[in-house]
């Protein structure tokens, strides 16, 4: 018997080691290939055609907007009155705007802007609803139910629309932090409810009840055992959150209320090029068309990752 | 029941309390002046703006500001507008369209959803089970704005077969495209959770009971299968309205549609701050009345529901 004071004055039985035949039972296969949730969900994702064509466009559009100067040369505020939605020529494929801008250079351009509000914008998505999430489920009673009566006051207003307000109360200023604050902060109340969920689940499990079992305080079981078993839907909820954030910003440049004009926005381009629609439709089609296939490209990233990491969703397949 | 609509009502009072006090907060608590914000390009001269801080109360404690405006709201005074007009009044004018272009949209991805979304659930992994799943992939990944111009373009200017913007009293017929590109958005949600729905029904011990006792699977089918794969459509629909509202402000924007929509897309084209809070405060109670409602009725869809905690 083990001769080391008894943690939290609990008694600690160890059971004599059992000669019988049901040690080869018991025993652990080490032989067998190691499986937690992460690489099962590697080992699902490998697999899938759909991952691997959003996964590749998702790190070309990350090259594009690290490096935008490689591939469209032309600056894209260099405007020209006199090439005013001009066709496309030798240089400049997409043609010009309105203003005389290079269409393709703007379209390339304004990849880092999308890019930086989605991750901003996940990034304190992500914090706030963890945090919150996270103090709601570890605490309960009195702390969960205001933390969660606080998310629904947040979730009662669209996120776009308290945007909206926000953003026409801020009139000077604008740059990409603003609108993303402006975006993320109605949007936390879904990731706190879904980890808050998760981790009341993850609580009652038997593992857990055997770390503190064991003496480990709630705090680090909190840490090591609850939380990295509950962060999965948060993951999932992220990737398509960062979709759901480029296209509010685009929504609220379109409307007038998101990046001002120095900033390059897909968004801006698009509004600005609506009154010629009838006659001039392209140089509003491809900001567009490079809008849509990012939006769609993350969210085909987060189905796949989603898909892989639930395996409920995975048995509905 | 009863007990669960008390519940249920009770649990919206604070909702609407907090909602409406985060608009108010938000309008009042920014940095920067917001009677000055409230001018956007304009400056006020001091008579406007003396005139203006005595009429929202600025010289009073915060709360006390907040209990006014809510004492207004609740007497229903949503305020006026720059431009001189009752907020009341635009809303009793605008508002029938816009209920009628969002009743629209309702119906058209609820009929086109549900009946995708069955087909694709009984045909799991069929060609028609795959390309409704890419549609819809595709369908939510298009902003509603791009959305907007490409129907308008494609299917008004050049086939013609809509009128491209919305003519004087919103006749049905001309609501028609605003309508299908507001229920594009939603479509592919009901379509998901639709066949999500009917493949876990059909694996359901009552569906294979109806199938056991000997009915016939058009009766099994609509009657066993659909129906409880609606309950999850149904509360979804709280969820979606909240897309059709801000889809609404876009597509009767680019439309033109005479709406509620329209008005708050004009309000932000011309800053007139005092129009827009108005606007998305009346937006957001309706918000919260409409999910109010649909979680009644998921009550009395799903007789679980009602003793859960």
């Amino acid at each position: 018997m083990s001769d080391k004071l008894p943690v939290r004055r609990m008694a600690h039985y160890v059971a004599d080691a059992d000669e019988g035949g049901l040690g080869a039972v018991d025993a652990v296969r080490v032989s067998e290939r190691k499986s937690n949730l992460w690489l099962d969900a590697w080992r699902d994702l490998r697999g899938r055609w759909m991952f691997w064509v959003a996964g590749v466009f998702v790190l070309f559009l990350v090259v594009v907007a690290m490096f935008p100067s490689l591939f469209a040369p032309v600056d894209p505020f260099s405007c020209q009155l006199s090439d005013s939605n001009a066709g496309p020529r030798e240089g400049h494929p997409f043609g010009f705007n309105f203003q005389g801008c290079d269409v393709y250079s703007r379209v390339v351009h304004g990849t880092s802007t999308s890019l930086s509000v989605g991750l901003i914008v996940t990034l304190i998505i992500a914090v706030m609803g963890i945090v919150i999430g996270a103090f709601a489920g570890f605490f309960g009673g009195w702390i969960d139910s205001l933390l969660m009566r606080i998310g629904d006051m947040f979730f009662a207003i669209p996120y776009v629309l308290a945007a909206v307000v926000i953003m026409s109360m801020f009139l000077q200023n604008r740059n990409i932090f603003v609108v993303s604050l402006a975006i993320g902060f109605f949007g936390w109340p879904a990731t706190a409810r879904i980890l808050r969920a998760e981790i009341l689940r993850v609580r009652s499990s038997d593992y857990v009840m055997a770390s503190e079992a064991l003496g480990v305080s709630r705090v680090r079981t909190m840490f090591t055992h609850v939380l990295p078993n509950s962060i999965a839907p948060v993951i999932v909820l992220s990737t398509v959150g960062l979709a759901a954030a480029i296209t509010a910003e685009a929504t609220l440049s379109f409307l007038g209320v998101g990046l001002p004009p120095e900033f390059i926005s897909w968004g801006n381009d698009i509004a600005l090029a609506q009154n010629r629609l009838r006659t001039d439709p392209m140089p509003l089609i491809w900001p567009s068309i490079a809008l849509s296939l990012t939006v769609l490209s993350f969210i085909m990233l987060g189905e796949t990752v989603r898909d892989a990491l639930d395996p409920k969703a995975r048995a509905l397949r | 029941m009863t007990a669960y609509i008390i519940r249920r009502l009770l649990q919206a009072i604070p909702v609407f309390l907090g909602a409406t006090f985060l608009i108010f907060s938000m309008v009042f608590l920014l940095p920067g002046d917001p009677i000055l914000a409230l001018f956007g390009d304009k400056t006020p001269t001091d008579a406007q703006y003396a005139a203006l801080q005595a009429k929202f109360h600025l010289d009073q404690p915060f709360f006390t500001r907040y209990l006014i405006y809510l004492g207004d709201l609740l007497q229903g005074d949503l305020g006026t507008t720059f431009r001189g007009q009752s907020v009341n009044d635009i809303l009793i004018a605008k508002f029938p369209t816009t209920l009628r272009l969002a009743l629209l949209a309702i119906i058209i991805q609820l009929v086109f959803g549900v009946v995708v979304g069955l087909i694709a659930g009984l045909r799991k992994n069929s060609v028609f089970d795959y390309a409704s799943m890419l549609l819809s992939l595709v369908l939510i990944s298009i902003p509603v704005f791009v959305l907007a111009f490409i129907a308008q373009y494609f299917l008004a200017i050049e086939l013609g077969l809509f009128r491209a913007t919305v003519g004087r009293g919103a006749p049905w017929a001309d609501l028609m495209l605003p309508a299908i590109v507001l229920a594009a958005l939603n479509f592919a949600y009901v379509v998901r959770l639709t066949r999500g729905s009917v493949i876990e029904t059909r694996q359901q011990d009552f569906v294979r009971m109806a199938y056991g006792k000997g009915l016939p699977t058009r009766r099994v089918i609509p009657v066993h299968v659909l129906r409880n794969s609606m309950i999850p459509v149904t509360t979804n629909l709280a969820a979606d309205f909240g897309i059709l509202i801000v889809g609404a402000t876009v597509t009767e924007g680019v439309f033109n549609v005479p709406g509620i929509g329209n008005e708050l897309f004009k309000a932000i084209n011309q800053h007139d701050g005092p129009e827009i809070v108005s606007i998305v405060t009346v937006l957001v109670v309706i918000y919260v009345l409409v999910n109010l409602i649909i979680d009644l009725l998921y009550g009395v869809l799903d007789p679980r529901i009602r003793y859960v905690r």
